[in-house]
């Protein structure tokens, strides 16, 4: 099952890349993650591993992800090592329509999940957790809209204020 | 664990010879009547223990190496679908749980013989931790033995004996107990939340034997996926079943599709009662109670903590069923 969801933030790829490329902040953005910890030496990049579960239903799902595309600041993609099966992608474009205003980023999150082998019954809770996981990303989307474009404001009046000095 | 040789291997962790059911100690503290010596047998008793024959000989041999974890995951979204839609199965604090190591999960049991809370409990577990994570859950063996229920162990269901849960204690296995078993699986509706273990104090055992954690877990819900009339103890004890099959109870309910149910031997469809479960934080023996440990005194700290939290929970139940 694939489920997507995309949103435009008023910021910079560079700002938004800070958010979903730190594993640290995703317990602040993301809805429904109840665990999103480093499990390898190596925090971020190819590699990195994250142990990760997103409540839907009446369970915690997820498990062991690693990091296999990590193109800063456009690409972010993670497949599962152990749990359900689960391929995840953060993928930001810069939206520029004139040059002379600030740059924003269209965002777009994808999960595709599933249990191979799990035959009909499995196909059909994959059916009924859609709605649940698509309303997390629209949430984590949102929240990761308010977060960046906050981030961004205090960048701009921090800017600001220096060039007044 | 599965290359023992036939000699050595116990069935079900009982020493072979014996009979299958007639254990001279039961995990959880079962009580002296059980060890009651034949006072020779009558046309009655003989045919119970033909059938007690016929059960033990289905019991399977407890293996803890036929626990499959890619069953357990392929099986995972039926278990989902089951536990979020029929029984929208709350489970908080698996965080308490800790992350590696052999542990006691200690769990008040409920809903007859078609418990739902092992079933939400071990869904909870399983994707929480991983399937790759050892986890055993002892039962008894009546539920081993009926037809269609093969397949309880390749989640790593063996029976509940003190060498099973040794066994599995020392593989390094989180281990769900339900110390109450048949007697407080079967209590009545109105006993819901109660926690009752009938004095059976083994757990405490277990757990200082083998130096490990005891991890309470209650649940409240499944007294009401039936109205659960009485154990029928007097029915029991009538038909030698306490003796023959360490069945205490022979228990009466009002059940689908049955109506009245006797035995619940078929089991039952469990009515859609909204399932919760907490976790509480981990008790560990020797750190709380010191090398002079009194087996009653953790046994009453334990229940006492684990009455506690199925009050709040009662609490916050507005609705039978609906939760």
């Amino acid at each position: 099952m694939r489920v997507q969801a995309a949103i435009d933030v008023a910021a910079p790829p560079e700002l938004v890349w800070d958010f979903v490329a730190d594993p640290t902040r995703y317990l602040h953005f993301m809805s429904g993650i109840t665990r999103w910890e480093v499990a390898s030496e190596q925090a971020r990049g190819c590699g990195a591993r994250y142990r990760t579960l997103m409540r839907v239903g009446s369970a915690e799902v997820g498990g062991l992800v690693e990091v296999v595309e990590h193109a800063e600041p456009f690409d972010l993609a993670w497949t599962s090592v152990t749990g359900i099966d689960q391929r995840g992608r953060w993928r930001l474009r810069e939206r520029r329509s004139d040059p002379t205003r600030p740059a924003r980023t269209h965002v777009e999150l994808r999960l595709q999940y599933g249990v191979a082998g799990a035959g009909l019954l499995g196909w059909v809770a994959e059916q009924v957790a859609a709605p649940a996981v698509r309303e997390n990303l629209r949430r984590s989307l949102h929240e990761l809209k308010r977060q960046a474009e906050h981030e961004q404001a205090r960048a701009t009046v921090a800017a600001r204020r220096a060039a007044q000095r | 664990m599965g290359t023992q040789t036939a000699n050595a291997r116990s069935r079900n962790g009982h020493k072979p010879g014996s009979r299958p059911f007639a254990v001279s100690e039961d995990a959880f503290g079962e009580h002296d009547s059980d060890r009651r010596a034949d006072n020779g047998p009558n046309p009655v008793e003989r045919f119970v223990k033909a059938i007690a024959g016929a059960i033990g000989s289905r019991v399977p041999v407890a293996d803890l190496d036929e626990r499959d974890p890619d069953y357990i995951r392929e099986s995972l979204p039926a278990q989902w679908l089951l536990a979020s839609l029929w029984f929208r199965g709350e489970v908080r604090g698996l965080g308490n749980i800790p992350e590696e190591g052999p542990v006691l999960l200690v769990g008040n049991h409920s809903g007859g013989n078609m418990s739902p809370d092992s079933l939400v409990f071990t869904l909870a577990f399983s994707t929480y931790f991983g399937v790759e994570r050892r986890f055993h859950q002892l039962a008894h063996n009546l539920v081993l033995s009926m037809p269609g229920l093969g397949f309880l162990r390749k989640y790593g269901t063996v029976a509940a004996s003190p060498q099973n849960a040794e066994r599995a204690l020392k593989s390094g296995a989180a281990v769900l107990v339900y110390p109450g078993g048949d007697h407080e699986v079967h209590r009545p509706s109105w006993e819901a939340s109660t926690i009752d273990f009938d004095g059976r104090r083994g757990f405490v055992r277990l757990a200082l034997e083998h130096d490990v954690p005891i991890v309470p877990v209650v649940s409240i819900g499944g007294q009401e996926t039936a109205l659960f009339l009485s154990r029928g103890e007097g029915l029991s004890r009538m038909l030698m079943l306490d003796r023959l099959l360490r069945l205490k109870v022979l228990p009466i309910s009002i059940a689908a599709p049955w109506g009245l149910n006797v035995g619940d031997m078929l089991g039952h469809i469990p009515l859609p009662a909204k399932i919760t479960i907490e976790v509480l934080p981990a008790i560990h023996l020797r750190e709380q109670f010191g090398p002079a440990h009194d087996a009653d005194e953790i046994y009453d700290h334990v229940t006492t903590t684990m009455q506690e939290t199925l009050d709040a929970l009662a609490a916050e139940r507005r609705l039978p069923i609906i939760g």
